[in-house]
């Protein structure tokens, strides 16, 4: 038996490492268990060819709670560069979209004057309506139960429902109006041009296995969006040294807090004694005990794989079987020779979306089982922040490709495998004809290798698709959004607790919280 | 009743059918399950007077019967129900509730374990889609397998030397909740003693095409010991005396109660016994029964109550003063003991007001010669196992 702790963390993927920091930074003793050769979980820099490393699921920047940045000591802006978009359409159209205003309204004219004036005020209508709800991505849920809220969960209700207010009647009444709609229409509302509407159509669907007709789209749009204002880093970014720099800053401001990390160390069970969590089981036996297990695995890892059956309540053990966690999106990773020309002129992140029933279309072959014939792509270039990614006057390429079933019809995963490069790359060469010839190895990853290589279950990078019924404190169950699951001592501080996925930290830091906040209350009982 | 009538078509006849058909002379029939079962043969009052004073014959196989065994059962069945399975030893009847994740009860009834990872379980209504369910994780099989067995439940203090007389060997040291298994003309039964009407008496399961020649059998030898069909009315008396409480009449499942304040917890239907406390591992509801019990949050218990005179009062109020100022709950079976001679009654009752021997008021309408009357009287909280004679246990 090896040395007790008071916590145990399951998992170093950032929101793991970031409850470990702020558990071991309150004085708790704190180990993380890792199963990978190396901290980050899906938030890592792993080489695919020799000399080209990329990020190996998560890619993009933009929802870490500056916050969270701030509590850890952790210098964003040191670790990642702000990228633009570039969306391109037939026939050599293109729009570009960067933090300068004046030269984004420009590129659009070029498709639409009318889309360029909407599309700054419309932008920031959106991130605005989006910041309001934010307000709630650093707070615990309440319960749904009116009587069983504290007086702190009651203002914090309070404060919300007035700051929705603040937005005024007429933010206040389109929010309303779109919260629960679907992405095509709110686009049809604001603009013209198929290609900023599919450029809408694809941010809003991402990593979701909806359409842009599906009800729902814009909530996850306003979800993206809230990382665009206060409560995120103001944009994306391409982290520099790929998303493993962010994990491994993490790991350092967790050890620098004291607590341990051991990697290749898969846990295998979570102990229980007497009805409650007593510690973890790894992979070879060895028993490692603590009164409190924090998981940031994915809840139907911890709570139907990590668990003995027989722990859990009937109705709550089926509440998360049903869980969707349908995985859509294959990670496709190139290794170049030299970067396309059309790409060279520096934005960073490319996106072939050209109208919203290229996205619709791609998604109604995911329906029924199979890859996209002409997916939907967004492919960021992390060597144009980072050069050391790749060999000299070479560039990786980390492609999104969607939609990409998990649960594929009448295909294997290794045709699937095949499918998606060939046509992601098709795709991307409308754009950038020498893209084909410039690749010198590749690597695709489908939503069925995303389970395997970093656990995900069902190769949903959010540990649960982000819709109105899968959030907030319907996340993961109703009763149980406060980060504290049925069985004592067993806490969820990952992307399946709220407020969700993205490399935000915000599950890990708020699950901390409580944490702490149950200790505290603990201590005073006694 | 007649209603049943026009069903009988459509109604499905159990394997002992034909037999009761014969001594069937009025239409006392009653759907069961889907089944056309008896209420009434000739008099219900004689009826009970069979199970209290001889042996009664009643048809069980409309029960829904359920098998559950493989590798995980013996955990699995721990985990479903709400008693300690690891007490029950193979070839035990035993008695339990099994709860949904608030801890109300989904059901009640008896479990046969007959092996350590083979188990029956015996329900009222149709449990698989839940079994199924609870058991994500087991590795079980649960098949259902109410056609599969037929029964007679032979009860009253005559019923063992009727079976000892039909020449089973061993049924004078089968203990109280035991099961056998035998063989009679080269037929395979299985006898359990337990029943449902808090007498000494038995179930006997045989295969149905064996159900007419159990039939015959037990009334050919059973004659000399006052042996009796009866149907459910007369079973209704005698379950009531016994405090046995039913399905729907006595509780809501929980699972189709449409308020979801009228789910009870075993607790407050007065079986808390069967809520497995000290069992080292989880159960379905154990933490919200745990908290119920440590909370002192239940709202009533189904209580038994001995009430002045002689007028029946299902559904009647409880007051705490004569003048009914403070309600206290209602009453949900109730009947005139012929056997006790004594006015008998289930309430749910405040927990406090549940203490043996607490006075209170009851208010029974009753119809009198094309009038209804109204009678205020006292009656006192009583264990609900009236009727509880050594013989059933000896």
């Amino acid at each position: 038996m090896s040395a007790a702790y008071d916590v145990a963390v399951i998992g170093a993927g950032h929101n793991g490492l970031v409850a470990a920091a702020y558990l071991a930074k309150a004085g708790l003793k704190v180990i993380v268990l890792e199963a990978a050769d190396r901290p980050g979980g899906a938030a890592v820099t792993r080489e695919f060819a020799p000399g080209f490393r990329v990020s190996g699921v998560a890619h993009l920047l933009h929802a870490f709670h500056p916050r969270v940045a701030r509590d850890l000591g952790l210098k964003l802006g040191a670790i990642a560069a702000p990228v633009g978009t570039a969306a391109f359409g037939p026939e050599g159209a293109r729009i570009d979209i960067s933090p300068d205003a004046g030269a984004t309204a420009a590129s659009i004219a070029r498709v639409s004057p009318a889309d360029a004036r909407a599309y700054g005020p419309v932008m920031a209508r959106l991130t605005r309506l989006a910041t309001a709800l934010g307000g709630y991505l650093r707070r615990t849920p309440p319960s749904p139960l009116p009587s069983s809220n504290d007086l702190a969960a009651n203002l914090a209700l309070g404060r919300f429902a007035l700051g929705l207010r603040l937005l005024g009647r007429r933010d206040f009444l389109e929010l309303t109006r779109i919260l629960t709609m679907n992405v095509a229409d709110l686009a049809q509302d604001y603009f013209e041009s198929d290609l900023v509407k599919g450029l809408l159509a694809f941010d809003a669907a991402l990593g979701l296995f909806l359409g842009p007709r599906s009800p729902n789209t814009v909530f996850s749009l306003l979800y993206r969006l809230a990382g665009f204002g206060r409560h995120g880093m103001g944009g994306l970014h391409l982290p520099i040294g790929g998303m493993g720099a962010l994990a491994q800053s993490l790991a350092a401001a967790a050890k620098r807090a004291g607590a341990a990390i051991r990697t290749g160390s898969p846990v295998e069970r979570i102990l229980v004694e007497k009805d409650a969590a007593a510690g973890v089981i790894l992979a070879g036996g060895e028993e490692i005990r603590a009164p409190i297990v924090a998981s940031s695995a994915d809840p139907q890892r911890t709570l139907l794989r990590l668990l003995e059956p027989g722990l859990l309540d009937v109705q709550f053990a089926k509440r998360i079987r049903h869980l969707r966690m349908n995985g859509c999106a294959a990670k496709v990773h190139l290794a170049l020779d030299g970067l396309p020309r059309a790409w060279a002129l520096g934005a960073g992140r490319i996106i072939c979306a050209p109208a919203i029933d290229h996205v619709e279309r791609a998604f109604d072959a995911a329906k029924y089982g199979r890859v996209s014939d002409h997916p939907a792509v967004e492919a960021v270039v992390p060597s144009l922040a980072d050069p050391s990614l790749a060999p000299p006057g070479g560039h990786v390429v980390s492609i999104v490709a969607q939609y990409a079933p998990y649960r594929l019809r009448d295909t294997t995963n290794g045709t699937a495998r095949g499918q998606i490069l060939e046509r992601a790359v098709a795709m991307l060469s409308q754009s950038a004809p020498d893209l084909g010839a410039r690749i010198r190895a590749s690597e695709v990853l489908t939503p069925q290798d995303l389970e395997a290589k970093y656990a995900l279950t069902g190769g949903q990078w959010h540990h649960g698709e982000v819709t109105l019924d899968q959030m907030f404190f319907l996340r993961p169950a109703p009763r149980y959004q406060q980060y504290r699951m049925p069985v004592p001592g067993l806490w969820l501080c990952g992307a399946g607790a709220h407020p969700g996925g993205h490399v935000s930290g915000l599950p890990g830091a708020n699950a901390a919280r409580e944490i702490l906040k149950e200790i505290k209350a603990g201590r005073r009982a006694r | 009743m007649t209603h049943v009538r026009h069903l009988t078509p459509f109604l499905r006849k159990t394997p002992f059918h034909e037999a009761i058909e014969r001594l069937m002379h009025g239409q006392g029939w009653v759907r069961w399950m889907g089944y056309q079962t008896a209420a009434v043969f000739d008099s219900e009052q004689s009826e009970y007077f069979a199970i209290r004073h001889g042996a009664s014959v009643y048809d069980v196989s409309p029960l829904i019967k359920y098998s559950i065994r493989g590798r995980d059962a013996a955990r699995f069945m721990d985990f479903l129900v709400t008693r300690d399975m690891a007490k029950v030893k193979p070839m035990q009847v035993a008695y339990t509730a099994w709860c949904e994740d608030d801890g109300r009860m989904i059901e009640e009834g008896t479990v046969f374990r007959l092996a350590e990872n083979d188990f029956i379980l015996n329900a009222a209504l149709h449990q698989l889609h839940w079994l199924t369910e609870a058991a994500y994780g087991f590795d079980v099989a649960i098949e259902e397998v109410s056609e599969r067995f037929c029964g007679l439940a032979l009860q009253g203090p005559t019923s063992p030397d009727i079976l000892a007389a039909m020449g089973i060997r061993g049924i004078e040291s089968l203990p109280h909740f035991g099961i056998m298994e035998t063989r009679l003309d080269g037929r395979w039964l299985r006898i359990d003693r337990a029943g449902f009407t808090g007498d000494l008496g038995y179930e006997i399961w045989v295969e149905p095409p064996d159900a007419l020649w159990l039939w015959d059998t037990l009334f050919r030898v059973g004659e000399p010991y006052k042996i009796a069909p009866i149907g459910s009315r007369a079973l209704d008396m005698a379950r009531i005396e016994a405090g046995f409480i039913l399905v729907d009449v006595d509780y809501i499942g929980a699972l189709h109660a449409v308020r979801p304040s009228q789910r009870q917890s075993p607790i407050e239907a007065g079986i808390g016994w069967v809520v497995g406390f000290k069992k080292p591992g989880y159960f379905a509801g154990k933490r919200a029964l745990l908290r119920e019990r440590r909370e002192g949050s239940s709202r009533h218990i189904l209580t038994g109550i001995e009430i002045e005179g002689r007028k029946p009062a299902p559904g009647a109020f409880l007051y705490a003063d004569r003048e009914a100022r403070t309600e206290l709950g209602l009453t949900t079976s109730a009947l005139w003991s012929p056997t006790l001679k004594k006015n008998i009654a289930f309430a749910r009752l405040p927990p406090d007001y549940a203490e043996p021997g607490r006075q209170m008021w009851i208010e029974i309408w009753y119809p009198k010669e094309k009038k209804i009357e109204r009678s205020m009287v006292r009656c006192w909280a009583r264990s609900r196992m009236f009727f509880d004679p050594p013989r059933k246990r000896q």
